[in-house]
């Protein structure tokens, strides 16, 4: 069995200095994720197999979306953004879509920061993996679980 | 067939406490004391509190809450000249509502007297646009008319909803006030089932809310699009398994007044964004 | 079909160095090419906004790419830095090729 991407797992202070406002979600740590070969797949090809850090990466998503038609995604990756040190590039998959891409964002260092926030549609509870690209060549992870809601009613 | 409701009712209705993290729920609401006393309720709150805040957020930032597209769309029409009158809705609209621009968008529906009759915004825009402006009507759910509705209320945005029920009003509010308690359909339902007798709690996984139009015509993630208070009504009884009204209905007009009644007091909050 | 129009956020004015914030919001119901069309029963075709780019007096600043799982009438929010003033170009681009631009000038000081 081919070596399996290495997942990052967010150290435990990282993790309890994050867990703070309401709204942000849990990080689950989690290694590996039930139907998550289209996104190993897809990152594998961005990688190219190399080996995917941890931290720096901060998720703003909602631990429970009452609708999946327009779920906030936000990240917020620490970074310098100087010409020698900035974040390229940043991909969102999701796990349980019909295909794992949500997004990608090609930052610069003219932007001194490097974070962002749009919405997405989700067709069910699945986990939100964001990958984030250096101009070194090197790779940052973080992954987080969204549960969706199916509604009640309401016409 | 009503027991066998009820009991699907009681089991799915949970008790939103446990689970919420709502303004309504976290006493962080604005609530408001119904100005009526025949008023069934002893709180008015807007749908607004019984959202999370992923919801919530995106209705207080007019960047990123949909809604606002449409509204800008009504802005264009508002200004343009259409018809054969050479006249735009905003040279002409005051006279059609009979009231100040400023206050229409908390005001209706309304009684009015060229009309000889309560009727809704959509209905006041149709007849200027008809008769005064000699431009074609605007279909109900359009995106103009939806446009026009959102940016005529949203210019009362943050103003209280002040509808008139008496005097020539009161036969339609008391029209709409039957409806509301009215059960119809398979699932033999009527509007206070949930929205006067469970506002709050969870049916399903939604929250539900005292069904107050106070941000009408609102976004909803469900429709992916801004809609009128007929959609939401039709979407509602064909949820119950009753046949829905066509739009513009007089049931639905009434229906609207009485509602609006009930949010009587609460701020207008057009778009709105809810689920 | 629906207007396509954008709503944009950029502060006025802004001091050097500062980084503001952008909001750029269009109108688009981003088709995913999965739905049906309830009374016809045919597929809608995909049809969304698949990129968006923002450009500060002619140079690209930020890009991004969108899949159908991003939702209708899509949202991006990012971080610019202050350095001079001039003016912001964004574009979004539909599938097919259509492009539809806003315009927003910033002054720095």
């Amino acid at each position: 069995m081919k070596q399996t991407t290495q997942f990052s797992t967010i150290s435990r202070r990282h993790a309890l200095a994050m867990l703070g406002a309401a709204g942000v979600a849990v990080f689950a740590g989690v290694p590996a994720y039930a139907d998550g070969a289209a996104v190993a797949a897809k990152i594998k090809g961005l990688t190219g197999g190399k080996s995917v850090g941890e931290g720096a990466i901060e998720l703003d998503l909602p631990e429970i979306a009452e609708n999946g038609n327009a779920v906030k995604v936000a990240f917020s990756i620490d970074s310098p953004m100087t010409a020698d040190n900035y974040v390229k590039a940043v991909h969102v998959m999701a796990d349980g879509n019909p295909t794992p891409d949500v997004a990608s964002f090609n930052f610069s260092p003219a932007m001194g920061a490097c974070r962002a926030s749009t919405r997405m549609r989700l067709a069910k509870t699945q986990n939100i993996i964001v990958l984030a690209e250096m101009n070194d060549g090197s790779f940052k992870q973080a992954q987080a679980t969204v549960k969706v809601t199916i509604g009640g009613c309401g016409g | 067939m009503r027991l066998a409701v009820t009991i699907t009712m009681a089991l799915s209705l949970i008790a939103g406490a446990a689970f919420a993290k709502t303004p309504y729920h976290d006493g962080t609401a604005e609530v408001i004391k119904p100005v009526d006393k025949s008023h069934p309720l002893d709180e008015v709150v807007s749908g607004y509190n019984f959202r999370k805040a992923m919801i919530r957020d995106v209705q207080d930032d007019d960047f990123e809450n949909p809604g606002m597209l449409v509204a800008d769309h009504g802005g264009e029409l508002w200004d343009t000249v259409d018809g054969s009158a050479g006249k735009s809705l905003s040279q002409v609209f005051a006279g059609c509502a009979e009231v100040p621009l400023d206050v229409v968008g908390s005001i209706y529906p309304r009684f009015n007297n060229a009309a000889g009759k309560v009727i809704s915004l959509e209905q006041v825009i149709n007849m200027c646009r008809e008769t005064v402006m000699g431009a074609k009507p605007y279909k109900w759910e359009s995106r103009d008319m939806l446009g026009i509705t959102a940016y005529i209320r949203m210019q009362s945005r943050g103003s209280r909803v002040n509808v008139a029920v008496d005097g020539k009003a009161s036969a339609a509010f008391e029209r709409g006030k039957k409806l509301y308690y009215q059960r119809v359909g398979q699932l033999d339902m009527s509007c206070a089932h949930c929205h006067e007798d469970n506002y709050g709690n969870y049916i399903r996984a939604d929250m539900l809310s005292q069904g107050n139009i106070n941000g009408f015509p609102t976004y909803r993630l469900k429709w992916n699009g801004v809609g009128s208070t007929h959609r939401r009504f039709r979407g509602c009884m064909k949820n119950i398994r009753a046949k829905p009204l066509p739009y513009g209905h007089e049931d639905y007009v009434a229906l609207e007044l009485y509602t609006a009644w009930r949010g009587n007091g609460l701020k207008v909050e057009t778009p709105a964004y809810r689920n | 079909m629906a207007k396509i129009k954008p709503r944009v956020k950029v502060p006025k004015k802004a001091a050097v160095g500062e980084i503001v914030e952008i909001k750029a919001l269009i109108s688009h119901p981003m088709h995913t090419g999965r739905a049906k069309n309830k009374k016809t029963g045919k597929k809608i075709p995909r049809k969304i906004i698949n990129k968006f780019v923002a450009s500060f007096d002619g140079q690209d600043v930020f890009t991004a790419n969108f899949e159908p799982a991003v939702s209708a009438n899509p949202y991006i929010a990012f971080p610019f830095k202050a350095s001079k003033s001039g003016a912001f170009t964004f574009t979004w681009v539909e599938d097919g090729g259509a492009e539809f631009t806003a315009s927003k000038k910033m002054t720095v000081a």
